[in-house]
């Protein structure tokens, strides 16, 4: 089995490395887990807010490493021509990892406030700022490899075949890497702060993230599916239209109680109380290929994988974001672990589960197998089911713990403070850590299938066989 | 989806619902903007101000806490804290850490001078004087 073009291999790297720092994600996730419950756990060698950074730190790189490993094996496809630089993209590919490394090294190694003054804060404070934390230098590590990579992919797309697919993952690319420089404004009025930092994080998350979703589900519905490229691309337009215009003004509902006018309450609630819609539509769109499916392909954990994204981001982002969006509802939800089980929810469903398709997907033919042997495709379908079910736990846990702190700290009459409210909610957080151990496992399963093995597949790759009705 | 909506057809609705929601968004950040002044307590907040701010973050505090509602869920709302507790609670329970009581959650010792403490308990004063509409629902946070 050989790649189509092989310059696609260059995505291999990026796929492992994002794997890695996915688990070190998960344990990390685990530390802080214990810290809810046992809260002098690992004090002083790494305080929660260190571990805490640790896990949403290495969750985006990991993603922008699956981002970039996805658009290095689909761009060359899409355009039907050789990657501008496969050297670039193995040059960059080691900048991201080591810059990433050290990071994370610093965070474990360093006092905080240390690795601010060492690394440039007090020339242009940037740091301290939750999910911006990195320091001045990664920032600037991260503007240069983003400009890098856009350069190389929008070179291949510019020599190529313009696809709507591969343009609308390359809108979503640069529209990250653009909104990225607001991580480098930081006034000294806290509201103004506050304002622009979601520029980064909101626009993202509820923006051109979804461009970049839309376009690798997108593909590899193609790929497995079989269905009309006008149909899909149809479909990414209707879906990525709804994205940015819920989200954008959505972008309102973080604009309620953080000294922003009152009337962002309109704006956001009316808004953003349509950001489900592209999510649904993702929904809709994922069974809609699969059912007109015109070829049984073989990589059956992949199309798990795909319909799973299709499902769990609209569940995560779309219905567990809807929950608390409403401004008279978030009023009294702001800040507490309600937002905590969104969080959870809509960042496996949408963007790990995205990556984790693509990876699916992908990885077999980038070692040299149309599809993974048929043990291994179990398996890794047992650790779709477990990570999956037990994330839906994670999150019914912490909206429990986050519906009973409502009550006990904002609504009865006479409010009980933060730390006797947490002491009540024990009970959750056990519950949510051993949800949280059983997904490691699956996390486990998921990388053990990579290297299970039994005698090869004998379907024929790529049958045609008559659509599904 | 219906035939006769054609491919061209969705992609032109993306970029004309795209660059209305861009207009329209920046229009209202402008006007925002615009407003802000009179809804924070001193539009350039003061040097001690500023300087609390750079304490905070350098200290990664919103690591654990909330401010605002915004951060980690993991140790009490700081937005209201000088409403709620005063500044010489804040100092004294900053120098005071960590407890050290067993299992229970820890916040590290930042080794502040006085005039940090000042700085901190400075900027949680102007934060707290944020029109916030109405938020945190009760002194708690």
């Amino acid at each position: 089995m050989q790649l189509q073009y092989k310059s696609q291999a260059v995505a291999k790297p990026y796929f492992i490395a994002a794997i890695a720092l996915f688990v070190g994600q998960i344990l990390f996730g685990l530390i802080i887990g214990l810290q809810y419950v046992i809260g002098d756990f690992l004090f002083p060698a790494i305080p929660f807010n260190i571990a805490r950074m640790v896990h949403t730190n290495l969750l985006i790189v990991w993603l922008l490493f699956g981002f970039m490993g996805a658009a290095y094996y689909l761009v060359p496809e899409e355009s039907e021509t050789e990657l501008h630089s496969p050297l670039l993209a193995h040059l960059l590919f080691w900048v991201f990892l080591v810059a990433g490394a050290l990071t994370i090294v610093g965070y474990l190694a360093v006092p905080y406030a240390s690795l601010a003054d060492m690394t440039g804060n007090n020339i242009l404070a940037t740091m301290g700022r939750e999910f911006l934390e990195q320091p001045l230098l990664t920032k600037l590590g991260i503007v240069v490899v983003a400009l890098a990579f856009l350069y190389n992919i929008g070179m291949t797309i510019l020599k190529g075949r313009k696809t709507a697919l591969s343009i609308i993952l390359l809108a979503g690319l640069v529209g990250l890497a653009v909104l990225f420089l607001f991580a480098f404004y930081n006034p000294s009025n806290l509201v103004k702060d506050k304002y622009f930092w979601w520029w980064v994080v909101h626009l993202w998350v509820e923006g051109v993230w979804e461009l970049i979703m839309a376009a690798i589900l997108g593909f590899v519905l193609l790929k497995i599916t079989g269905v009309d490229r006008e149909v899909i691309e149809k479909w990414l337009y209707v879906i990525i239209t709804m994205a940015l215009v819920t989200g954008i003004i959505g972008t309102g509902h973080h604009y309620y109680w953080i000294g922003a006018p009152g009337y962002w309450q309109w704006w956001g609630s009316i808004f953003s109380a349509m950001e489900p819609l592209p999510f649904f539509a993702m929904t809709v769109f994922c069974f809609n290929m699969v059912n007109r499916r015109r070829r049984e392909h073989p990589n059956k954990a992949a199309t798990l994988w795909a319909l799973g994204t299709g499902v769990m981001a609209f569940l995560g982002a779309g219905v567990w974001g809807f929950l608390h969006t409403l401004a008279p509802v978030n009023y009294y939800t702001h800040g507490t672990q309600i937002t905590a089980a969104h969080g959870h929810l809509a960042f496996f469903g949408a963007y790990v589960m995205v990556v984790l398709t693509i990876i699916s997907y992908a990885m077999p033919m980038l070692r040299g197998r149309e599809v993974n042997p048929e043990r291994s495709q179990v398996l890794e379908m047992w650790s779709f089911w477990l990570m999956t079910v037990s994330m839906v736990f994670i999150t019914l846990f912490l909206t429990a713990a986050g519906i009973l702190q409502i009550w006990l700290q904002r609504i009865i009459p006479s409010p009980q403070s933060f730390m006797a409210v947490q002491d009540q909610l024990h009970i959750f957080y056990w519950l949510r850590w051993l949800a949280g151990v059983v997904f490691f496992i699956g996390l486990v399963v998921y990388l053990y299938s990579f290297f299970a093995k039994d005698k090869p597949q004998t379907v024929e790759a790529g049958a045609v066989q008559p659509a599904a009705t | 989806m219906s035939a006769s909506f054609t491919k061209s057809m969705a992609r032109n609705i993306f970029y004309g619902g795209t660059l209305f929601s861009v207009l329209l968004f920046l229009a209202l950040t402008f006007h925002t903007t615009w407003q802000l002044p009179g809804r924070v307590p001193t539009a350039t907040p003061a040097p001690e101000v500023a300087r609390g701010k750079h304490l905070w973050e350098t200290r990664n505090c919103i690591g654990c806490h909330t401010l605002l509602g915004e951060g980690a869920y993991f140790a009490p709302e700081l937005g209201n804290v000088h409403i709620r507790r005063g500044p010489d609670f804040i100092k004294a329970w900053i120098k005071a850490q960590p407890t050290k009581a067993p299992g229970r959650r820890q916040m590290p010792q930042f080794n502040f001078s006085d005039q940090q403490l000042d700085d901190i308990v400075a900027f949680l004063k102007w934060t707290s004087e944020i029109n916030t509409e109405k938020w945190p629902p009760n002194v708690e946070g």
